[in-house]
């Protein structure tokens, strides 16, 4: 009834009312977005162009004036924030390629298992990705430490004295625990992309000649390459932004871990310890154009690769 | 005489079996043959020892006490104290362990509730119906998939400080709900799942677009719901950044902060927090573990869209 009494005196026509509930029904989400996404994107650049003096030894108001780019010329020329830019960077260098050479061999290896042998392990391989974030680093940092973990004691066993918590141990440990938590994920998307190559190619393959190996390198590697691209670039963004795990291993070496390590914890520092958040805002602006430029150039790099 | 009882149990009803594992007995092209075929499960064994290991010894470590956690190899159980940890872990100060328990769930639950409901209806939106602006809002969800997480939260701070949101529950379950991934998973499900000779079909019937999406839209995009739900129930179990900056009382905090405030409180005083940490830790995980695996169907068919996109 309703919908005949519309028809018949239409403010709009019916296909235009169709379209515009049709686009009602983005609106919760655009109003959240505008709200949670836009704003605090302008608000930070806003945030970043000026900065907050308290005057009188903190009595009396603070007064906030327009500083124009010199927030961005000083974090451009911050010796620790570039430091730990470095190290995040450094370290994204060794331990995202480790996780993708080892996640795709082990997706290899998988995928040479027989399939029900295959099923049984993936369950137990894929174990650390369930475990969350916090409690992965709490394990490894248990494991690492001397008086509770088993590692210490069973290094000590060849007379090997290893403290994993030296400025130059942590690395290690650090990127151990990454591997860990990433290794089943990884192969977990590796594994999937392997199922979907044809098998035909492989029996044209084996007929040719070509041996197992080989055809793991030319066949299926280069057929897995768009996830490789991918999860990569995932987890580099990921790394640059390294927050939680080594804010966990300061709680237990504020000596080595110091308080602008990564560029995360200065912009965490900077903003709520030190309270200049103006500083951090431009701090957060320029870790956010790093990213996006890293994002870019492997993302060039490895497609042209492809073609 | 387990297995013996077992066996039979298991062989008389392998229909259900079946339809919960799909696992054909077909030999996989690929599949190794021979002395490799060893190599292949030694490789398999040493990494999956690698995968367990650490969480073996969490369980192990969660049932013994103070001094044995100390003195007693780390793989193998000593004194079985787990309902003593247990207890200690409940009462601490008033059973505040019990309070962080509660509010993770209480922020995962109603965010990742909000969520799917928006997500939902935009991707719904999104992908059945053509108006002008779709474009734009396409353009605007993968833009804002580049936009790293550590630029928004100093902003958000100042944002939220302004609307009055810092430190209530408020500031943990709304911005969560607006995540724009989850919008492009419903859109791409909801392209394959409703079919639009079906909403054609309901509008000759006389059911307006609103009535169609609820009593039909959502039924069929259940999957895309439990998935979306699942993805944000995770990860906002696991939070840590978000939560350390926008909740200052401790009664607030979710569960993995207060663990990271015993660990950090563990080193710097004369109370050994340790036990209660690992404790602590195997409780918060275990919801997690279960969880993903019951739901394994979901995450990976989410998880492997993500990585396609």
């Amino acid at each position: 009834m309703s919908v005949r009494a519309q028809r018949s005196r239409p403010l709009f026509g019916w296909r235009t009312m169709q379209s515009l509930k049709g686009a009602s029904f983005t609106l919760p989400f655009l109003a959240g977005f505008a709200l949670f996404v836009i704003v605090p994107v302008l608000m930070g650049v806003r945030e970043s162009v000026y900065t907050t003096q308290s005057s009188g030894l903190g009595f009396g108001g603070q007064t906030v004036e327009f500083a124009g780019l010199r927030n961005f010329a000083k974090g451009l020329a911050d010796g620790a924030f570039w430091t730990g830019m470095f190290r995040v960077l450094l370290y994204a260098i060794v331990v995202v390629p480790l996780t993708q050479a080892l996640g795709l061999g082990l997706a290899l290896v998988l995928d040479a298992a027989r399939r029900r042998t295959a099923a049984r392990f993936r369950i137990a391989l894929l174990l650390p990705y369930m475990v969350p974030g916090i409690v992965a680093a709490m394990i490894w940092i248990y494991q690492y430490s001397p008086t509770v973990g088993p590692i210490t004691g069973f290094f000590a066993l060849f007379g090997l004295d290893v403290n994993f918590f030296t400025s130059s141990m942590v690395w290690v440990s650090m990127g151990n625990l990454a591997v860990w938590s990433a290794l089943g994920f990884t192969m977990l998307i590796l594994y999937g992309a392997l199922q979907s190559v044809p098998h035909e190619i492989f029996e044209a393959a084996r007929i040719d000649g070509a041996s197992e190996l080989r055809i793991a390198w030319s066949i299926k590697v280069p057929f897995v390459r768009g996830s490789l691209v991918l999860t990569s670039l995932l987890s580099i963004i990921g790394t640059l932004q390294l927050f939680d795990q080594p804010v966990l291993f300061r709680a237990v070496t504020p000596e080595t871990i110091t308080r602008d390590f990564t560029p995360a914890m200065m912009i965490y520092d900077q903003a709520f310890q030190v309270g200049n958040l103006n500083y951090a805002t431009a701090l957060s602006v320029i870790l956010a154009v790093v990213v996006g430029i890293a994002s870019a150039i492997i993302y060039r790099f490895m497609n042209k690769e492809e073609s | 005489m387990s297995h013996a009882t077992l066996e039979p149990a298991t062989r008389q009803n392998p229909p259900a079996r079946r339809r919960r594992r799909p696992v054909p007995e077909t030999r996989s092209a690929a599949e190794a043959r021979g002395s490799s075929r060893w190599v292949v499960l030694g490789v398999l064994v040493a990494l999956s020892l690698y995968a367990v290991g650490p969480l073996w010894w969490l369980l192990v470590a969660a049932t013994k006490n103070q001094r044995e956690l100390y003195t007693t190899n780390g793989l193998w159980f000593a004194q079985l104290d787990l309902w003593a940890n247990l207890s200690s872990l409940f009462t601490y100060q008033d059973g505040i362990f019990t309070r962080w328990l509660w509010n993770t769930v209480l922020y995962s639950g109603l965010g990742s509730l909000g969520l799917t409901l928006v997500a939902l209806a935009a991707g719904y939106g999104i992908a059945k119906y053509r108006y002008r602006g779709r474009g734009l809002t396409m353009g605007l969800i993968i833009a804002s998939f580049l936009i790293p997480g550590s630029l928004m939260i100093v902003p958000s701070f100042v944002l939220f400080v302004q609307l009055g949101l810092y430190d209530t529950i408020w500031a943990m379950i709304l911005p969560g709900m607006f995540g724009s991934f989850s919008v492009y998973l419903a859109k791409v499900y909801a392209e394959g799942a409703v079919p639009t000779e079906l909403m054609e079909a309901a509008r000759i019937d006389g059911a307006g677009e609103y009535r169609i999406f609820f009593s039909m839209g959502l039924r069929l995009l259940t999957t895309a719901g439990a998935t979306i739900f699942l993805l944000h129930f995770v990860a906002s179990w696991n939070a840590f950044m978000w939560p350390l900056v926008f909740l200052k009382g401790v009664e607030k905090w979710p569960v993995m902060l207060g663990l990271y405030s015993w660990l950090q409180r563990g080193t710097d005083s004369t109370v050994d927090l340790t036990s209660l940490v690992l404790t602590g830790s195997l409780v918060s995980t275990i919801p997690m573990v279960v969880l993903m695996i019951s739901m394994q169907r979901y995450w990976r068919s989410g998880v492997t869209l993500g990585s396609l996109k």
